[in-house]
């Protein structure tokens, strides 16, 4: 391993994906800095989900190559998994368990110890305001606060890096922003962030984004750094320079 | 010309949960109305009730001046409605989808093609493709098309872009504005604030209440405490302190930047912003740049949804 990848917790080489003729992920290359919260843009169809499933070693790369916390995402997959955390938007929590049963089960499917899920149970549900709550059924509980919970279950393994999948969509704006605080506090321990939004105030959150169109990356730099480079007052501008007009997947071929 | 929808304390209870308390409004003819508010806060109920889908608990809704109750099979007839959920049917192609809808109401797709040709243009090239192998944007394109071929008179669309990207977002809004100039009234519910501004009037709904039904420029008018924006390198550092500095009555992130209120009722914009330069130039935040601005529909909403919780 090289001295840079050390402090890479994510690194992407060439990283392609083709489904027959049609080419997803198009030869992307990026390096993501740990405990940077890194915002993964793009358009509907652009490639993010593709990409995501490559670093996360569900899907293998047709080519090129990528390190997810210095593991190899083809050939070191369950590595991989026990190093991150995922959360998406539309399944995260079992809704006919238990807040506790929840945090169990995952705990389990981590490979925790009964004593440490018993541990890091308690003090997720306290820091969450949940302990009055643990024995409701997910289902019941608020969207925010089952997204909340889901992103703390996400963290219960102590994963290096985390994948939040359009964590927040259809939150009120109050807490989406507790969300976003958690993701700070989050990287100011250490843990790597890398985050799908379709809220472009939420991009200019992050540290550093990338913006996908047609399979490729066409921007990666900080907020500023894109607005900058684009004549634009906004990531929102960016976004829709960038995006504006494009085919519909799997027309072109 | 009377309302083309009107709605009096509007009941919703589902078990224990009271989805819609005692909600009123009106939508005047030609009008986009824009519902801005969260999952969970009562949208789809109200959309329901009054496509006449769901019994109210209590209160009173006419849509075209049909009761909701009563006259439910000649509001289906002359309202379109685009649900929440995808509604299309996944085996079909995109031209037999949207034949099936025009069949449905008695119509063809050349007698509605004048109104869905905007939309449905960029669907054309797709047209044997099976529905449920579109893209998002061009599946709500489509849906969006089934809503309209029988030339309704009135148009729900259930938050028709959440889970879409902002570039289609704002296609989408465009053909609601084109819509729009053809005269016929929309009720259109979202999650996302920045949509707000494209609507007539709004009203903010959160817990199955409205929070204050009134036009964007007037909802941002409501916050009327004095409102600094702060900018700078660490944002969340800056927060942090802020959140300990003994004057804070409110410190949200905002984009690139915070939001900040102060607690002292008698102190303008500028003074707040100086007060809040030498607090964070003593917390070691020296390039903070701190400027009084116009407060925005979230600013309102979230201090909106404060005081409610309060």
């Amino acid at each position: 391993m090289s001295a840079e990848s050390a402090t890479s917790a994510i690194e992407a080489r060439n990283l392609t994906r083709r489904f027959g003729s049609f080419v997803a992920v198009d030869h992307i290359t990026f390096d993501i800095r740990a405990g940077e919260v890194f915002g993964f843009l793009g358009a509907n169809g652009a490639g993010k989900t593709t990409a995501i499933k490559m670093l996360i070693g569900l899907l293998p790369p047709t080519e090129g190559e990528a390190h997810v916390a210095g593991f190899d995402v083809r050939t070191q997959r369950l590595e991989v998994r026990r190093n991150i955390g995922y959360m998406s938007q539309r399944f995260s929590l079992y809704p006919d368990l238990t807040v506790r049963e929840n945090i169990r089960l995952y705990g389990g499917i981590y490979g925790l110890t009964d004593s440490e899920i018993r541990e890091r149970s308690s003090s997720l549900l306290e820091r969450l305001g949940l302990s009055g709550s643990a024995g409701d059924l997910v289902a019941r509980l608020p969207l925010g606060w089952k997204q909340k919970l889901a992103f703390s279950v996400a963290l219960l393994h102590e994963p290096k890096i985390v994948f939040l999948d359009e964590p927040t969509g259809g939150v009120d704006p109050i807490t989406r922003r507790q969300f976003w605080e958690m993701i700070y506090a989050a990287t100011a321990r250490g843990t790597t962030v890398l985050v799908t939004t379709h809220y472009m105030d939420e991009a200019e959150y992050c540290g550093r984004l990338s913006i996908m169109v047609e399979g490729r990356i066409a921007a990666l730099g900080s907020p500023e750094e894109l607005k900058r480079q684009f004549g634009a007052a906004s990531v929102d501008d960016v976004f829709v320079q960038l995006a504006r007009t494009t085919s519909e997947p799997g027309t072109a071929a | 010309m009377t309302n083309v929808i009107e709605v009096h304390e509007l009941t919703k209870r589902f078990g224990s949960v009271t989805a819609l308390d005692g909600v009123s409004f009106d939508v005047a003819p030609g009008e986009v109305f824009g519902l801005v508010g969260p999952d969970g806060a009562g949208k789809t109920t109200l959309f329901r009730i009054l496509t006449s889908l769901l019994l109210p608990d209590g209160g009173q809704a006419t849509v075209l001046g049909c009761n909701v109750v009563k006259d439910h099979w000649a509001i289906r007839a002359r309202v379109g409605y685009m649900p929440g959920s995808f509604s299309l049917y996944p085996d079909l192609s995109v031209a037999e989808n949207l034949e099936f809808f025009a069949a449905v109401f008695g119509t063809t797709v050349k007698e509605g093609y004048e109104l869905i040709a905007p939309v449905y243009r960029q669907l054309e090239p797709f047209r044997d493709r099976r529905a449920d192998a579109l893209s998002g944007g061009m599946k709500q394109k489509l849906a969006l098309s089934c809503a309209l071929v029988h030339r309704p008179e009135l148009l729900f669309l259930d938050e028709p872009t959440t889970g879409v990207d902002a570039v289609s977002r704002r296609e989408f809004w465009d053909h609601l504005a084109v819509l729009k100039s053809s005269g016929l009234p929309i009720l259109v519910s979202t999650p996302y604030m920045d949509e707000a501004l494209r609507c007539d009037r709004i009203a903010l709904i959160h817990d199955g209440r409205l929070l204050g039904v009134d036009t964007p420029a007037a909802i941002g008018k409501r916050f009327t405490r004095p409102l600094v924006r702060i900018a700078g390198s660490d944002r969340y550092g800056m927060l942090c302190a802020l959140r300990e500095h003994e004057h804070t009555a409110s410190v949200n992130l905002f984009g690139d930047s915070l939001h900040y209120t102060d607690s002292r009722p008698d102190l303008s914009g500028d003074e707040i912003a100086r007060d809040v330069t030498s607090f964070l130039d003593g917390r070691g935040f020296s390039d903070a740049r701190v400027e009084p601005i116009e407060p925005g529909i979230e600013d309102s909403f979230m201090s909106l949804m404060a005081s409610e919780a309060a």
